[in-house]
């Protein structure tokens, strides 16, 4: 009797230890894409894009507003191209025709898009929590796999962001506008002298960044739902993912989003809920004091980085 | 060097003729309430010139400020309400008594409270702010780069939610009634006690007691970074760091130490403010508050402590006469962005742009 208890409770926690598990998974996924967009951006033009939070948020808002009149999938793809367009027009009237901007300028020029983006979603769709329907099935659809029970929603978030990723990857080692990017990244002078229009790849950098960034907020939205301001958590754990993996390295960040994801849903067994963000804090301090390089990185690398 | 401290002085006379006669002003005109916002804005000031002394001078910024304030506030609150009389027996309560450090008073419902004294409390309350900065810069500030406003943010976001979710914080209610801040006990110069606190009696007391504190902070700013070898050592790191470290500028030692002393001066005006108001409450920590003071500092010029209190003190006064009504946050998102795109140099040096003594000239050969 003792004993099938007991073996009832180890089947119990092994069932919770995946449930944790798929949980951080996912939303390390979307911890992954927002770390990506800070790289993209922070490769093209060294700073940190506090806005980046604030392209998920709205691609999720613009969605959940289409779709009373679009069928999901169109609405999904108008609030991307929407947003790559918010994205397009930030770094044409903010970023563009800076000359010799500081560092510290651009960092609060990017402090005040965001604010003005959150305000303006405050203004648009209120205080209230919004999200998209299920893509398939509703919140309780789950399917099994052994011990694991998977809502369909996170089959397409896993998805989504790992066609993402993959599409980069390809976009930057495949494709000439790709190298020209990376060129761009590795050295701007030499890239102009190459004949490439640097100031146009900036543009783009800010358009993919936008675009990983909705797409990211329309799948996880039926999940964790979308509010004005939950732009801001994401880009504090998109950006602890991003130093994690070390700064400019997307691959790396890749691994680290899931890392911080897992950790951070684990976290719940021993912190309440309302200090989850401290986990990401605390992590991102850590780094910071041991590791500033990332995990992935080398410290001879980090020494040169001007963020 | 010495014309600089002249024209310095001859603002900081300015200045003190224009708190005197605007509490003149608004004591004749019976308007006296603007005198409340203008007391709340000068510590709010205060806020922002320490900031500034960080973001214009060490060339840093710290969106956590917010945070600074709230635990100057919300530990000094917290320590000036919490009722100690159970613990009376305790022999540590009793020798604390006994140092001077605890003190009695009655509430609205005219209960009596053994509490910490708002002298002790404040400064415990500055003190675990020095500290928590300390913490928070030895890692960050090593690092070359903007890393302290993403550790600052998450630093900010971390107290916004304890304060929320803590129910010794009051949660969302946050803490009220806390006590006036004695500066002298009652009976010595006046029937009442003197102290800083929202009693209609002592508006104007508190008034001069807040612009006093704003101006001893800033001139005591101005000295550091203008005439001392670590102010010094501050504007070579601001121009390039490593120029100022190959001349042997200890950075991040400095950046230490300006940090600190900002997360200080926002921690002194969470204290004064917090029994100025006798409450305080979660908005206080706000990373949008946070944004506000970057914002403040941003419009008066980043470099320039006169324009940033100036600034500060301006459009902090305005929110909180409710000019801006909900779009309070926006114009402070587009203050930021409009100042670092057209003018970086803040709102006065645009105007020193402007050719003012030409057209002074102009408009007068017109009239003759």
């Amino acid at each position: 009797m003792w004993q099938h208890q007991q073996s009832a409770q180890s089947a119990m926690t092994l069932e919770l230890f995946f449930q944790y598990l798929v949980a951080g998974i996912t939303y390390g996924a979307v911890y992954a894409v927002v770390a990506v967009g800070f790289n993209i951006i922070y490769n093209s033009t060294g700073i940190i894009n506090f806005a980046q939070g604030e392209f998920v948020m709205l691609g999720g808002m613009i969605a959940i507003s289409l779709v009373q009149w679009l069928p999901l999938a169109w609405a999904i793809t108008a609030a991307v191209v929407l947003t790559m367009l918010i994205g397009a027009l930030m770094e044409l009237c903010c970023i563009r025709w800076l000359r010799q901007p500081s560092i510290l300028q651009m960092l609060i020029i990017t402090i005040g898009i965001s604010i003005l983006l959150r305000e303006g979603a405050l203004h648009i769709w209120g205080e209230g929590i919004r999200s998209l329907p299920y893509f398939y099935g509703d919140a309780i659809t789950a399917w099994t796999f052994g011990p694991v029970r998977l809502s369909p929603q996170v089959i397409w978030v896993l998805l989504a962001c790992g066609c993402m990723v993959a599409a980069l990857h390809l976009f930057f080692n495949r494709s000439t506008l790709g190298r020209e990017m990376r060129a761009c990244a590795v050295n701007r002078t030499a890239a102009a002298l190459c004949g490439i229009k640097t100031r146009n790849m900036v543009t783009l950098s800010f358009v993919l960044s936008a675009g990983m960034g909705a797409l990211a907020g329309c799948m996880i939205s039926p999940i964790t739902y979308t509010q004005y301001d939950s732009g801001a958590a994401l880009a504090l754990k998109g950006f602890t993912a991003a130093i994690l993996g070390g700064l400019g390295n997307s691959m790396a960040a890749v691994v680290a989003g899931l890392l911080l994801g897992i950790l951070e849903a684990f976290s719940i067994t021993l912190v309440p809920l309302a200090f989850q963000d401290a986990v990401a804090v605390s992590l991102l301090l850590l780094i910071l004091f041991i590791k500033p390089h990332g995990l992935f990185g080398s410290s001879a690398a980090a020494r040169l980085k001007a963020f | 060097m010495v014309g600089q401290m002249r024209t310095s002085q001859a603002k900081l006379g300015l200045l003190v003729a224009a708190v005197v006669l605007v509490q003149f002003f608004t004591s004749i005109t019976g308007t006296e309430y603007y005198l409340t916002q203008l007391t709340m804005a000068a510590y709010y000031g205060l806020v922002v010139i320490g900031l500034c002394a960080l973001m214009g001078y060490a060339g840093q910024i710290s969106i956590g400020h917010a945070g600074f304030f709230a635990i100057g506030g919300y530990i000094s609150a917290l320590l000036t309400t919490y009722d100690l009389t159970p613990f009376a027996a305790n022999p540590v309560v009793g020798l604390l008594k006994q140092a001077g450090l605890l003190f009695t008073w009655e509430n609205l419902y005219g209960e009596s409270l053994l509490t910490c004294a708002p002298w002790t409390a404040g400064l415990a309350a500055i003190a675990v702010a020095a500290l928590v900065a300390l913490v928070l810069g030895i890692p960050v500030l090593k690092l070359r780069g903007h890393y302290l406003a993403m550790a600052t943010l998450g630093f900010g976001t971390i107290i916004y939610r304890m304060v929320l979710a803590l129910p010794l914080f009051g949660e969302a209610d946050g803490i009220s009634q806390v006590p006036g801040f004695v500066l002298l006990p009652a009976g010595l110069f006046s029937p009442g006690a003197i102290m800083i606190s929202g009693e209609s009696n002592l508006r104007i007391f508190n008034y001069y007691v807040a612009w006093a504190v704003l101006l001893l902070g800033l001139v005591l700013l101005l000295n550091l970074m203008t005439r001392s070898r670590s102010g010094r050592a501050l504007r070579a790191l601001h121009s390039s760091e490593e120029a100022a470290e190959a001349c042997g500028v200890d950075t991040s030692r400095a950046k230490l130490q300006v940090f600190v002393l900002s997360a200080v001066y926002a921690a002194l005006a969470g204290v004064l403010l917090t029994h100025f108001n006798g409450g305080i409450g979660p908005e206080e920590a706000t990373v949008m508050k946070s944004v506000r003071y970057v914002a403040l500092v941003a419009v008066g010029g980043m470099i320039s402590l006169w324009g940033t209190l100036l600034m500060g003190v301006g459009l902090s006064f305005l929110s909180l006469r409710g000019v801006f009504g909900s779009y309070d946050d926006a114009v402070f998102g587009l203050i930021l962005l409009a100042v670092m795109l057209f003018a970086p140099g803040g709102l006065l040096q645009l105007s020193k742009r402007i050719p003012w003594q030409r057209l002074w000239s102009a408009t007068r050969h017109r009239q003759s």
